[in-house]
């Protein structure tokens, strides 16, 4: 799968994507496919506020948990109920229905320490 | 996101990190290698649920060269093991095997294994790779005068072929030989051991090569169709037996009592080492069980060393080992607990990062066919 070139990509694998001041955020594909299947997730409390590089979600395969970084600072203003009920989401859609929580971000220019497509298909190849 | 890749169990740290002679093959197939008890192990393939499913329909194989190989004889040889061993090996015919524990002085289990009568004077030990060097020192240091010990472990690549169709592959691969029956040992035409054993709760063998053979029997089996499997898998699957994990589930302060292994302890054989210990506990009833757990609601995974509370908040230990069931897409997970919480029924909480999740004591094992 291509890494779609509207969103910026976290080194630890979170993609977003800013619209305004909401940030949508999931994994990238190359992430999902590091867990493989992914069977539970743990969403964050609606309300509270993260900073760059909060750990702020769970994703967990059946070997291992693994912390999902907040890419951007912000609150938590919608998480996907759509993924608890199905993790396999995550899996099947990394970049369209396996999204796992949206920010109000805080600051909209820290996304420019973030990868773009290529700096981050170049950072995992 | 943190990388994953952790280890299954980081408790056997050494420095050293040790091959198998599989290792190629597992790279060539794109494996996620892992470090487990000392070696650079495959723990999945593509998918462990994939690989966890393969074993309960079809056929898997999977790597277990990190696992010891000794070799013990003597004419004297099974009375000597029957004084370090919990099993009574005595009972043994020829080409036979028992699953049997070796304990501490204190009664806590240093090893679990197999061993098999592979002549009438000579005995063929299957030990944990984290164990392998411990276990020797034990027995060496204990060896009676006429006993010979050899370790023979790097001389093998080993497998474990495991699944219903695992012995219909045998026979297809193999015509001239003759699958030994349950826990039976036998030498194949060309030099290679069979055990009819495993570790996953389906009909299977663990398979010997000598090591630079290792990968033509590996490529044979794949050939015929056998899914190569992880060790992800290979815990999922026998924790769904309630199979003990030694390291997490075996501890040197816990008996085989309290593991709920006293089927493999013969205390009527007379002396051996850990003997007083369990006859003690046989007699009063253990105050600590080993207890399976089943989740009663989707939750978190449950993993080794997660806090178990009581119905009514308490602490009252941890879990030893535990894993999103593939079969049963539950949380399942065994943990020492006081015997008063160790009835089936009883109500419990698993803690997941400060998260309370309700589950209940049932029956061994949690996977029925």
């Amino acid at each position: 799968m291509n890494n779609p070139t509207d969103l910026r990509y976290a080194a630890s694998h979170e993609w977003i994507r800013l619209e305004g001041d909401i940030a949508t955020v999931g994994i990238s594909d190359h992430a999902q496919e590091e867990l493989t299947d992914v069977v539970f997730v743990e969403l964050p409390a609606l309300g509270r506020t993260v900073d760059a590089g909060d750990p702020t979600a769970v994703v967990e395969s059946v070997k291992a948990a693994s912390d999902i970084y907040a890419p951007i600072g912000g609150e938590v203003v919608e998480v996907n109920p759509a993924v608890e009920a199905d993790p396999s989401l995550v899996n099947t859609a990394p970049y369209g229905a396996g999204w796992i929580f949206k920010l109000r971000v805080k600051n909209a220019a820290e996304i420019s320490s973030l990868m773009d497509a290529a700096a981050y298909t170049a950072h995992i190849s | 996101m943190t990388e994953p890749g952790e280890p299954l169990t980081l408790r056997f740290v050494i420095s050293e990190i040790k091959h198998s002679p599989l290792e190629a093959a597992h790279v060539a197939l794109g494996a996620r290698l892992v470090s487990f008890a000392g070696w650079n192990m495959p723990v999945q393939y593509s998918s462990i649920i994939d690989e966890h499913s393969a074993v309960r329909s079809a056929c898997g194989i999977f790597d277990i060269s990190h696992m010891g190989q000794f070799i013990v004889s003597g004419p004297t040889a099974g009375q000597w093991l029957n004084r370090l061993l919990t099993n009574d090996i005595s009972t043994l015919g020829l080409g036979e095997g028992q699953y049997t524990l070796m304990l501490n002085e204190k009664g806590g289990v240093i090893d679990d294994m197999i061993a098999y009568r592979s002549g009438e004077t000579e005995f063929f030990l299957v030990v944990n790779a984290s164990m392998i060097d411990a276990d020797f020192a034990w027995m060496a240091e204990r060896l009676d005068a006429g006993v010979l010990l050899r370790n023979d472990s790097d001389s093998w690549a080993a497998m474990a072929v495991q699944g219903p169709d695992s012995a219909a592959i045998f026979t297809r691969l193999f015509p001239n030989d003759t699958l030994p029956p349950r826990n039976g040992i036998m030498r194949t035409a060309a030099g290679c051991i069979v055990c009819r054993t495993g570790y996953t709760g389906e009909d299977g063998f663990e398979f010997f090569a000598p090591a630079a053979e290792g990968i033509s029997y590996w490529d044979l089996f794949l050939a015929a169709g056998v899914k190569p499997c992880g060790l992800g898998a290979r815990d999922s699957l026998r924790l769904e037996m309630c199979y003990p994990l030694n390291g997490n589930d075996l501890l040197p302060d816990r008996s085989p009592i309290e593991a709920g292994l006293g089927f493999f302890c013969a205390l009527e054989k007379g002396h051996f080492i850990g003997r007083d210990t369990l006859a003690l506990q046989k007699a009063n009833g253990p105050s600590t069980k080993l207890t399976a757990i089943r989740y009663l609601e989707k939750g978190a995974p449950p993993r080794s060393h997660y806090p178990v509370l009581s119905a009514d908040g308490a602490v009252i230990g941890e879990l030893a080992s535990g894993v999103l069931s593939p079969s049963l897409m539950t949380g399942i997970a065994m943990a020492y607990l006081p015997a008063e919480f160790s009835k089936i029924g009883t109500l419990l909480k698993v803690e997941v990062r400060g998260r309370l999740f309700s589950a209940e004591v049932v029956k061994k094992p949690f996977y029925k066919k």
